[in-house]
């Protein structure tokens, strides 16, 4: 069970192939980074991977999630959570908000849901900030928050792009670890995009260079 | 024997004078019945409150009354309401027109009648067409010279009159030549309405008839030679007049509203109107100062009736005949005289009323600062329409940058 | 979905083109309405002898440019003054009175202000010893002076937001950090380098503000001069002739309007394209001063520009203030500085008047504001990205009323439309729709798209991704728009009057006629409730959004 490229090339609007037959294979609970100078197509691999490639683009070859076929699936219906460098926390909900927007619809029940949000926040080291304005946060509490929210949707694969980018080197440690440790335990394949040669050491996983 | 022969002469008579007599009773039956539970949307110029709120007593009364319903669309000009019928026209709706009932008269009337946007004759058929004079040469039957041969129907008697500001002008000119050498005396303090307003129009064709040299031209079509002979005189006498205008005679107000806004304001001293009352009420309204007055020159002043005409497409025509059938009411006709609503005088003829019609007049309130029939000197005839329309052209052309 | 912009397109254009159509054959002699088969000319012939037709182009040609371009000058002066202290968010509130006001209730209003018994005369008399109102031409001056006024007091609010939010688009502070390194002037670094940049985003309003200029009727008829009005107003009054032959020469008159609108908006063209050929040699010289003018003499410029602006909306805020005292008054005679004595008779006495024009004018508000909402959040949906036929949603707003309206009133009628509120709302969609989707396409292109792909990502589908996210986003933005909307329709004269047949009254086809007549009281009633209206939903679209996201500081910026 994982994240499959097979033959994957992607062109440009113009009939230019910006990445041209990539195969990766990413394992369960392992993150894979790709890693390149920017304008070579790192963050539309990952557009093409989650389904919101910009119009225009074309892709051939084959992406397959647990032996699901994904091309031609909306970006809902992918089940891959995605991480930016900016946490991208919804500004018009609380914290709580946020996490229960994300939460599996499989699980119901008003008491329930509080219950998975409030059991979420606590693990991201947020107890008790449920109804705080996200934009009152702190840089390292928006991307724990933004990792839960991701995590509680279920998704079958993480994609992160560029995820620690903004935040001062003290924090960039302690949240790379965090979200690493949190895709382990659960046991989904991770595929990260960066350019800082710390991500990939701290990932110790495959390091994929476009070029 | 001998009761027998008038009794006779009645049957005879009755035979032949009750068939069409009842055909008519139930022919307005018909239109009452059909007329009951339409809004009729009466076109008429909305620049005056009393106006309107006449207008919204007789929907309560026709509402009531006969379940007729109106609408007042408040026109800036009447020929808004022409333009609108022709438009209809030009798209083919001959049937379910907007314009139920136009407050007309004069060169819009002639235009509707000659383009056959009018529905009717219709006056004859309304009941209380008994209570007006419809003689041929009777004001009712004629408007600026133009036949009306039942295709409108007479509902308010409009007299031009003058109102002055007898504190800050206590003598004002006796006649339209006086005006000359009173705005010479007195520069910038009197104007008249633009002259596509058909005020404006009024205060022209008033000029004309005091100073044409044979005013008996003007009831006649005007040509181009009796209308360059008839109006010399009238130019000479503008060009001495308008520099002494208000503004000198560049920007004129757009209407008599306006122009009574000046008087109020102070910026002149001179204004007009086509109903005498007005005055009275405009000052019990704060709209006037105390010290208006009303004034007319001395060889009497223009007169005219009003009308309202049912364009051919007219959606609620039933309903509509209703509505000019109750203008001519006793009732109505009384209440619009009344100085605390219109002050308007009546159109119906007073031989033809009933002591119970005669009593309704008889109550109205007096008013002392109302003008006297009397007060107002004798009523002059309307040009012909064309001359209005010529007049409209020529001093736009002359007096137009 | 993906149709959407192309439907609208079409429903907005063909109007504007079959009326167009027919005015043009009405012009050119066709009118089988009275007999009029055969096409000739006519109907210009009729309209070039008519009197005063040279002056009513010249009219409209000196105050409508005038007007647009004096009002751009005091617009960019006054942003440029003060900016730094003004942002688009702060300005959007405190410009949002003018921008609400409808043309005719301020016109109305700036009457009262300036004509010789007027508030300001009226201030002065004591002083000048007046005990009547002074002799002067103050207002319906034949040269137009007075129109002009009203006019900038309307365009320059609505071209300063415009060129504030214009600068939200280019990096400002870092293009006049930089040209002011390379040794320029502030006012330097903004003739050569920031209007250049944000001209692009101006050009489409800009000329949006010429073609209501030279073309407008309702504040020309309050405001204007009577002999020869402007050439709107004349096309209106031919229009409305008794005489019904008239229609054909007015329908000349109406495509005239109508070129006289693209010969400016051509005109404003060439003068760009001459600035773009010259401007780059005269930059290219590199003078770090006005060539000639010493720098002092720049900047008094400016100050005097800014000045004059500050003037023009002082005297926009007292008009609006006389419209309420107005209506609030009984008698009110020169030179009192307030009424004699007050009283509600005039908002009693018309009250089922004004209450029948509230309601017809709140319900074609609402309905057109909201139904221009939902169609540009459609378009919105189906064209995320900006299209290049997106400018043709101004077509209603560069074709001058008067050119097509007429037409399109016929057009309407031989489709079998009733002249009812349906008609009238159908007709004023041409105007809001566009304003709605100007307003809104901004901040809804400036949703960050991460935010979406985000929720996507988060198994939201489309419809949930729109209504949990994106609306909610973009409460205050939608608020605006639907407000804009609001005033738009509120404030339609010409697109009420021809479609409704006068049958349908609004506040504002009440007060254009109210304010012909003899009431100053009672058309200060209906102007006031005019730009009551508009006000209203300007302050729900700040405090709706500032409530609901009362604890979301991303998102309340209206009261911080």
């Amino acid at each position: 069970m994982s994240l499959i490229l097979d033959d994957v090339t992607i062109a440009r609007p113009d009939g230019a192939a910006l990445i041209r037959g990539l195969t990766l294979n990413v394992s369960p609970g392992s993150v894979t980074t790709v890693m390149g100078p920017s304008g070579i197509g790192k963050s539309t691999l990952l557009d093409a991977i989650a389904g919101s490639l910009a119009p225009g683009f074309s892709l051939s070859g084959r992406i397959t999630l647990n032996g699901r076929d994904l091309t031609g699936l909306p970006p809902e219906r992918r089940r891959i959570g995605l991480m930016f460098q900016d946490s991208l926390l919804f500004p018009h909900l609380s914290l709580a908000g946020n996490l229960a927007f994300g939460l599996d619809p499989r699980i119901r029940g008003r008491s329930a849901r509080a219950q998975a949000v409030e059991h979420a926040l606590t693990e991201a080291g947020l107890a008790g900030l449920g109804p705080r304005d996200p934009a009152t946060l702190s840089g390292g509490q928006r991307a724990r928050a933004a990792l839960m929210r991701t995590l509680l949707a279920a998704p079958e694969a993480l994609l992160l792009d560029e995820p620690f980018g903004k935040l001062d080197m003290a924090l960039r440690d302690e949240i790379r670890r965090f979200v690493f440790d949190h895709a382990a335990a659960r046991g989904v394949p991770v595929l990260m995009v960066s350019h800082d040669p710390q991500d990939a050491a701290a990932a110790g996983g495959p390091v994929v260079a476009l070029a | 024997m001998i009761p027998a022969r008038p009794l006779a002469l009645a049957l005879a008579l009755g035979l032949s004078l009750a068939a069409p007599l009842h055909a008519e009773t139930t022919d307005w039956q018909a239109v009452l019945d059909e007329a009951r539970g339409q809004n009729v949307f009466w076109h008429a110029w909305g620049g005056d409150a009393r106006t309107n709120a006449f207008i919204e007593w007789v929907s309560a009364r026709t509402s009531e009354r006969y379940g007729v319903t109106v609408t007042q669309v408040k026109l800036s000009d009447t020929a808004e309401a022409v333009t609108r019928v022709l438009s209809e026209k030009a798209a083919g709706r001959d049937e379910g027109g907007a314009v139920d009932l136009i407050w007309i008269n004069g060169p819009n009337f002639l235009a509707m009648k000659e383009q056959g946007l009018l529905h009717g004759p219709f006056v004859a058929d309304l009941p209380n067409a008994r209570f007006v004079d419809l003689s041929p040469e009777a004001p009712a039957s004629v408007d600026f010279t133009v036949p009306v041969e039942g295709m409108e129907s007479p509902w308010r008697l409009a007299r031009f009159v003058f109102v002055h500001d007898s504190e800050r002008a206590p003598e004002p000119p006796r006649s339209m030549a006086e005006f000359v050498t009173w705005a010479e005396a007195h520069p910038g303090r009197v104007t008249h309405p633009a002259v596509s307003n058909f005020m404006g129009a009024t205060f022209l064709k008033q000029a004309l008839v005091e100073l044409a040299p044979d005013p008996a031209m003007l009831q006649a079509p005007a040509t181009p030679e009796t209308f360059e002979a008839t109006t010399a005189p009238l130019w000479e006498w503008y060009d001495a007049l308008r520099p002494n205008l208000w503004r000198e005679g560049r920007t004129l107000p757009e209407n008599q509203g306006i122009q009574q806004q000046l008087l109020n304001d102070g910026e002149i001293d001179i204004a007009m109107s086509f109903d005498p009352a007005s005055t009275a009420a405009a000052i019990a309204e704060g709209l006037l100062p105390d010290t208006a007055r009303v004034f007319v020159t001395e060889g009497g002043m223009i007169g005219n009736v009003s009308f309202v005409a049912i364009p051919y497409n007219a959606a609620n025509k039933a309903g509509a005949k209703v509505v000019a059938d109750f203008l001519i009411s006793p009732e109505a006709q009384a209440h619009m005289q009344d100085i605390t609503v219109l002050g308007s005088f009546s159109v119906l003829d007073p031989a033809r009323l009933d002591a119970e019609a005669q009593a309704l007049f008889d109550a109205l309130p007096k008013a002392e600062a109302l003008p006297r029939l009397e007060d107002l000197g004798p009523t002059l005839l309307e040009p012909h329409a064309s001359w209005m329309t010529l007049l409209t052209e020529e001093w736009s052309r002359r007096y137009t940058q | 979905m993906r149709a959407v912009p192309a439907l609208i397109l079409a429903a907005l254009v063909a109007p504007v083109a079959l009326g167009l159509w027919q005015t043009g054959r009405a012009a050119f002699g066709i009118m089988p309405a009275l007999g009029r088969e055969t096409p000739s000319l006519d109907p210009w012939r009729q309209l070039f002898a008519l009197p005063g037709l040279g002056g009513s182009i010249r009219l409209s040609l000196v105050s409508g440019l005038g007007a647009a371009i004096l009002s751009l000058l005091i617009a960019l002066a006054l942003v440029q003054a003060l900016q730094g202290r003004l942002s688009a968010a702060r300005a959007a509130r405190w410009l949002a009175p003018f921008l609400a006001v409808p043309h005719a209730a301020l016109a109305i209003g700036m009457a009262f202000l300036l004509a010789p018994s007027g508030w300001i005369a009226r201030a002065l008399a004591p002083l000048m010893d007046w005990t009547r109102p002074p002799g002067i031409a103050s207002v319906n001056d034949p040269w137009g002076m007075a129109l002009m006024l009203g006019l900038m007091v309307k365009e320059i609010p609505f071209l300063m937001l415009v060129i504030l939010a214009a600068l939200g688009q280019v990096p400002l502070a870092r293009i006049m950090a930089m040209g002011r390194a390379l040794g320029y002037g502030p006012g330097a670094v903004w003739l050569r380098l920031v209007l250049p940049a944000i001209w692009p985003m101006l050009r489409l309003p800009f000329w949006v503000v010429l073609v209501y200029s030279v073309s407008n009727v309702e504040m020309a008829i309050i405001l204007g001069p009577a002999n020869p009005p402007v050439l709107g107003v004349a096309v209106t009054r031919w229009f409305a002739s008794p005489d019904l032959a008239m229609i054909l020469p007015a329908s000349a008159g109406a495509i005239l309007q109508a070129g006289l609108a693209g010969a400016v908006i051509a005109a404003a063209w060439g003068a760009e394209r001459l600035a773009a050929r010259l401007g780059p040699v005269w930059l290219a010289r590199g003078r770090r001063g006005p060539a000639r003018a010493p720098g002092w003499l720049v900047g008094a410029l400016l100050r005097l520009a800014g000045a004059a602006g500050l003037v023009l909306m002082a005297a926009g805020l007292l008009a609006m203030a006389a419209l309420a005292i107005w209506s609030l008054a009984f008698r009110w005679s020169f030179p009192q500085i307030l009424p004699e004595t007050w009283s509600l008779n005039a908002w009693s006495m018309a009250a089922p008047g004004w209450r029948r024009a509230l309601t017809t004018s709140v319900l074609l508000a609402g309905a057109t504001a909201g139904l221009s909402l939902a169609l540009a959040v459609a378009w919105l949906q189906a064209a995320p990205a900006r299209m290049r036929a997106e400018w043709l949603i101004l077509l209603p707003l560069l074709v001058p009323q008067i050119g097509f309206l007429y037409g399109l009133n016929v057009v309407f009628l031989r489709a079998g439309l009733q002249a009812d509120l349906l008609t009238v709302g159908m007709g004023q969609m041409l105007f809001v729709f566009p304003y709605v989707l100007l307003s809104l396409s901004g901040p809804w292109r400036a949703v960050d798209p991460r935010l979406m792909r985000t929720a996507a990502a988060l198994g939201a589908g489309p419809w949930r991704r729109l209504v949990a996210v994106r609306l909610p986003v973009l409460l205050r933005p939608l608020l605006t728009a639907w407000a804009i909307g609001i005033a738009v329709s509120v404030a339609q004269y010409l697109p009420t009057l021809y479609l409704g047949a006068g049958r349908v009254a609004t506040l504002t086809t009440e007060a254009v006629t109210l304010a012909s007549g003899s009431d100053r009281r009672v058309s200060g009633v209906y102007a006031s409730l005019q730009a009551l209206v508009p006000l209203l939903a300007y302050a729900c679209a700040f405090v709706i959004p500032a409530w609901w996201h009362r604890d979301r500081r991303a998102l309340a910026g209206a009261f911080r």
